[in-house]
């Protein structure tokens, strides 16, 4: 007759488990990272000669900040709450005023014609401006053109530009663009 | 009448504690997928700055980061509360950005390299000026694509 084996204790395995467990929670961290995702202009040519791209200046917003944080909008100085607001009214042009950029019509594959600003945001700041202003600008810019392109695919397609699937996504993306520069470093500040 | 009296003493059954482990063995396995390995000592103070309209990094494994703040209370008095970068496990200066975005490309494989994406983790005092210079080293170093680290702050 076959001896029955004796039942292994596992009351101990849970022991186990939370050491596994423990050492987990300390040697990880939660969450992902998020952020502001921006392309660098790539560095000029040291042969090539510095010449200034010509822009025409209607199409041109020069955001500044200065080293006490406060905006410079075109000519005017500005909060930044209003900064959003202003920064739209600039791209989208809504009454074809000729002090603001001009629109071009352009082809875009699987849409058609559509109207797309020539609008540049210039974005300049001092050495001594806070990073969380900066951020705060930038954010700004960013929430100014995620709500043009949220109107245009409700416009078009109506949906909001996250529900929309990829290549209309990229659609929306080439009628509105995210033209912010980061000029070249000036000093502004004069101590 | 005595039909509902206990008769005679009564145990309570022992609590069977065979799944625990398995509840335990559950909540390492959440652990496990939800996070992921802390790759480096904070040696710098880094306050993220707010914004709304972030967006989530996409290639974890292709990013690396330049951490940009006031140095830890511990090593304060070795370093001064000026900000300082932190790359990797140490100090450097910004010309070390170079060997360091250098060797970040060494590790990756040939095709993953343009999608490289630098983090910069700035605390929220900071000022622009040293990132001013960090991005200028970026440029020379032609590693374009970065991405400022910032915290979701819920929209009003």
């Amino acid at each position: 007759m076959a001896k029955k084996t004796p039942a292994i204790n596992s009351s101990s395995t849970a022991d186990i488990a939370f050491l596994l467990l423990c050492y987990f929670l300390m040697t990880t961290t939660m969450g992902s990272q998020t952020g502001l995702q921006r392309r660098l202009p790539p560095m000029p040519d040291k042969n090539q000669k510095v010449e200034d791209q010509k822009v025409n200046r209607r199409n041109i917003i020069v955001v500044k900040i200065n080293s006490a944080d406060r905006i410079l909008a075109g000519s005017d100085p500005i909060d930044i709450s209003q900064l959003k607001d202003k920064i739209k009214i600039f791209l989208s042009n809504p009454t074809d005023d000729p002090t603001l950029p001009e629109k071009v019509a352009t082809d875009i594959e699987g849409y058609g014609q559509a109207m797309v600003s020539k609008g540049v945001i210039s974005l300049q700041n001092d050495r001594g401006t806070s990073y969380q202003a900066y951020i705060a600008v930038q954010n700004e810019l960013v929430a100014a053109i995620n709500e043009l392109r949220d109107e245009f695919a409700t416009r078009n397609y109506g949906k909001t530009f996250m529900q929309l699937p990829e290549d209309k996504q990229d659609i929306v993306k080439k009628a509105v663009p995210q033209n912010i520069s980061e000029a070249e470093p000036k000093d502004v500040a004069k101590k | 009448m005595s039909k509902f009296k206990a008769s005679g003493k009564r145990e309570t059954p022992g609590i069977t504690s065979g799944s625990l482990s398995d509840i335990v063995f559950m909540l390492l396995f959440f652990f496990m997928v939800t996070t992921q390995m802390r790759d480096q000592e904070q040696k710098v103070v880094v306050k993220l700055p707010e914004a709304t309209e972030v967006v989530k990094l996409e290639r974890k494994d292709l990013s690396s980061y330049i951490n940009i703040g006031t140095p830890t209370r511990a090593l304060q008095a070795q370093y001064g509360t000026d900000a300082r970068i932190q790359l990797n496990d140490s100090f450097k200066t910004v010309d070390d950005i170079r060997d360091f975005i250098a060797a970040e490309r060494e590790s990756m494989s040939e095709g993953d390299r343009q999608f490289m994406t630098t983090v910069i983790k700035a605390d929220q005092d900071v000022r622009m000026g040293i990132i001013t210079d960090v991005k200028q080293e970026l440029r020379r170093c032609s590693a374009l694509k970065i991405m400022y680290s910032a915290r979701k702050a819920s929209k009003e």
